[in-house]
């Protein structure tokens, strides 16, 4: 079913009294597979209200992000969290939406400097579970009126409600940027380098860490932007900040800036490669540690190594259990993103879990809107 | 302000109420005199008063825990109170409420700098925060105008902002970590000192919800690595409007300032005369702030000057140093103590879109005209925040609900235009009658049946945020 407006998509879950599968493009298959009729908000396209110069989007969630990217594009714009695409590392084709974006609060490198597509919602009109049309936020940068459903919206990938609409912020594209490079470090060396780089006041917009570098070694990034004069002084001052971590390299040309961040948002070393995908989230000094605990794993560092990508070859013994228990020290939470595992979520203590069934109840008494996708195995319905 | 009436079944329970909170606090946490409750009756909207059942300060989060599952057994409603500030009325107690302050819970638990966190009871003020990491050169952003009293528990379940939240965001985008306690005594650990916690965003949810979900008892902050300096600039404008395609100007430069303030003639008008920063007597002042290097500070403002001059500007004044910068700030800090000096005032706290700007000025002016009461107008440009201030007489009988009346009507008129009722100061009691306008019924539905998941008895923060006929029935069940 791909209903065309709001009130079709309402009506349709008004009447519905099986499971529904909720999609945006269809592009990002994560968490534990659904069953019931597929309902696509593909066809609630369009941008409904553009205003750059109040940095305001609203736009339907069925509309591509491609289109939102040309828009904001021409008047020197862009969606500041950096969404990753999908399709390379899931395998999937079909066209990514905003709304899948936003439902699964889908943000890339400069969320580390800028904020996730939480922070960037203003925001949402969707549909519960009773076919009730809801609106919460609005337009504006500064709401605190009532509670805020925007926020919990994010991340709900459908099981709580179907977004319709969305309304954002954008920002201005930057004159320049410019990319950072230290080759050679271990793990450890290159966290402690992402910190000092991020607890400098020079504005970091991207901190990662790949162990193996398209040259085969381990090669640490940091991306700088704004204007060029302001860029050129804090790259100068971070390398000598930086010094005691070697040499930095400076990439300056902006294609290859935008390719080499484009490569570590959508996490392209990792295409086409077989094996388990998880993405952890831990407090930056704690990931090198974890990491060092899952042998044969192979890890890129984003976020200034908060953001983990693990990948576990084919045929290791790695559990979603066993990644969890190292994780729980530490504190954090691990999302499997590619692969098979029982429980796709961090499972959550009992006395969150029970809010969150609660939530679902309120949201969707049927139990209907991507039932079981989130939650442990334990809380399923 | 309608309150609802005191349960006298919960009044006549006061003393074995007090009995068993004393049980599990210590000594002098208990405060059930009535001459030092009143110190509790009201918060910064002082205009509405009542002192609580009685007054607790836990100092720990399973004080608090015992604290409200024992209120939770006894059926009896907790007023969370941070420190007080809320101009909207958000601690107000009722006369069958406990009020739990967290005064006493003002810890700094741990500073990480390697990961740019810090780990706070939130009984600690706001500015003190930031006091706790200055020296090692880092800075907590939110920085409401109260910051000295305020307390971080307070900052979160009013989701405050503050001058410089363009660039940094509100408390929400700060956020990474809380303990909380649910008014059955359930403790949660939401987040932590990661990005993004894990299942639903319940931080998210949390923060700005009023107090009325769970009482927040510590919480891990983001902080920053302080910029290298910051300066000013300040321009005058002949009209409203023109200060308004200005600010809409520099926003798309891609210039992007740590602050955009913004004062119409009544409010330079009244700064100028009490504080004598040396103003231009114009229609219109903004105070543009930006941050970096030296060079990097020039190279933006001289962006801004580029634009401002396209405009025309009455005047252009650049800050070279620290004593500039402070003159320019000078009338702008002194905005409400100079407004006090005048007259007794309510301060709003509207958000409407940048271009509704110059709209929405003019229609302000002609409700001042027909009310017949004055207002000045300061406020946030960057982001659409405003803070018209009217000036009544308290002395006058009638005057304050005048006063009431023309606010609520300047609410509405932010909502019309696409906006919003309040900005960062809450709903509290001050607003809750008008969030039907904002709102349809499907939409009140669904925040109250937010509250029935964390507060089924709806015990917390009683008579906030909901309008009464709205949430009665819950109230009483």
């Amino acid at each position: 079913m791909t209903p065309e407006t709001e009130s079709e998509l309402a009506d349709i879950i008004r009447a519905a009294n099986a499971p529904l599968r909720i999609r945006g493009g269809g592009t990002r298959p994560i968490g534990r597979p659904v069953d019931g009729q597929p309902l696509s908000t593909a066809a609630l396209t369009g941008i409904e209200l553009y205003e750059p110069g109040a940095l305001t989007l609203v736009v339907a969630a069925g509309t591509p992000v491609q289109e939102i990217d040309a828009a904001l594009d021409a008047e020197g714009q862009r969606l500041p969290f950096e969404p990753m695409d999908h399709r390379g590392l899931l395998g999937t084709t079909g066209t990514p939406t905003i709304g899948g974006v936003v439902a699964a609060n889908v943000s890339g490198p400069r969320r580390i400097q800028c904020g996730a597509a939480r922070d960037f919602l203003l925001g949402v009109r969707f549909v519960d579970g009773q076919g009730q049309i809801i609106r919460n936020g609005g337009r504006v940068m500064k709401n605190v009126t009532g509670y805020d459903l925007v926020k919990l919206m994010a991340g709900s990938y459908g099981t709580l409600g179907v977004l319709t609409e969305v309304a954002l912020k954008v920002l201005p594209k930057p004159q320049a940027s410019v990319t950072l490079r230290l080759d050679g470090l271990g793990d450890e060396r290159a966290i402690a380098a992402l910190s000092q780089a991020l607890a400098s006041p020079y504005e970091v917009t991207g901190a990662a860490h790949m162990q193996e570098g398209p040259d085969g070694v381990p090669v640490t990034l940091i991306r700088l932007e704004g204007f060029t004069n302001s860029v050129s002084y804090r790259a100068d001052a971070l390398r000598t900040l930086l010094a005691e971590f070697g040499d930095a390299t400076l990439e300056t040309a902006p294609e290859d800036t935008e390719a080499t961040w484009q490569a570590l948002r959508d996490i392209t070393p990792f295409h086409g490669r077989a094996g388990t995908v998880w993405r952890l989230s831990v407090k930056p000094t704690d990931a090198p540690g974890i990491v060092a605990a899952c042998p044969g794993c192979e890890a890129i560092y984003d976020w200034g190594g908060g953001l983990v990508w693990l990948l576990a070859p084919e045929g290791s013994d790695l559990t979603g259990a066993a990644l969890r228990k190292k994780i729980a020290a530490p504190g954090g939470h691990a999302t499997l993103i590619r692969g098979a595992d029982p429980d796709p979520f961090h499972p959550q203590p009992a006395p969150v879990a029970r809010l969150e069934q609660g939530l679902r109840q309120r949201f969707d008494p049927k139990g209907i809107l991507n039932s079981g996708l989130m939650g442990s195995v334990a809380q399923c319905r | 302000m309608e309150m609802p009436p005191a349960d006298p079944t919960i009044l006549a329970r006061k003393s074995r109420l007090v009995e068993r909170l004393n049980e599990v606090l210590p000594t002098n946490a208990v405060i059930d005199d009535p001459v030092q409750t009143k110190a509790y009756e009201c918060d910064a909207l002082t205009a509405y008063k009542c002192p609580p059942l009685c007054v607790v300060l836990p100092a720990s989060t399973s004080e608090v825990s015992d604290v409200l599952r024992i209120c939770s057994e006894m059926g009896v409603p907790v007023v969370p109170r941070g420190s007080g500030t809320s101009l909207a009325g958000g601690a107000l107690p009722t006369a069958d409420s406990v009020i739990l302050g967290v005064a006493r819970l003002n810890a700094v638990i741990e500073t990480d700098y390697r990961n740019r966190t810090i780990r706070v009871q939130t009984g600690r003020t706001n500015l003190s925060v930031t006091g706790a990491v200055e020296e090692e050169g880092f800075f907590y952003a939110p920085d409401p105008s109260s910051q000295l009293a305020c307390a971080i528990a307070g900052n979160i379940a009013m989701n405050s902002g503050g001058a410089h939240c363009l660039k940094y965001g509100v408390t929400t985008n700060n956020l990474l970590g809380v303990t909380m306690v649910l008014m059955d005594g359930t403790v949660v650990e939401l987040g932590g000192a990661h990005l993004d916690a894990a299942g639903y965003d319940l931080l998210g949810l949390i923060c700005g919800s009023e107090g009325q979900l769970g009482v927040v008892t510590e919480a891990t902050l983001r902080i920053l690595r302080k910029p290298e300096g910051a300066r000013p600039v300040l321009m005058g404008f002949d009209s409203n409007e023109v200060a308004g395609a200005c600010v809409s100007d520099i926003i798309k430069s891609g210039v992007l300032p740590v602050a955009i303030e913004f004062m119409d003639r009544p409010c330079i008008r009244a700064c100028e005369a009490f504080a004598k920063a040396g103003y231009p007597d114009c229609e219109a002042l903004l105070i543009v702030e930006v941050e970096g290097s030296d060079t990097e500070i020039d190279e933006q403002l001289e962006t801004i000057k580029r634009i401002a001059q396209a405009h025309d500007p009455v005047e252009l004044r650049e800050s070279k140093s620290a004593e500039e910068s402070a003159a320019i700030w000078l009338g702008r800090k002194s905005a409400f103590g100079a407004m006090g000096q005048i007259n007794d005032y309510m301060c709003l706290d509207g958000t409407i879109p940048v271009s509704q700007l110059p709209h929405v000025l003019g229609r302000i002016r002609e409700m001042s005209e027909g009310f017949g009461l004055d207002v000045a107008n300061v406020f946030h440009a960057g982001d659409g925040n405003m803070h018209p201030l009217i000036l009544f007489d308290a002395n006058k009988p009638g005057d304050l609900e005048l006063c009431e009346e023309f606010g609520a009507e300047i609410l509405k008129l932010c909502v019309e235009v696409g906006g919003c009722l309040t900005g960062e100061h809450g709903v509290g009691i001050e607003k809750r009658d008008l969030m039907v306008s904002q709102f349809a019924p499907e939409d009140m539905e669904i925040q109250m049946a937010v509250k029935d998941v964390f507060d089924p008895e709806w015990l917390l923060n009683p008579a906030k945020v909901f309008p009464l006929d709205l949430s009665q029935g819950r109230r009483a069940a």
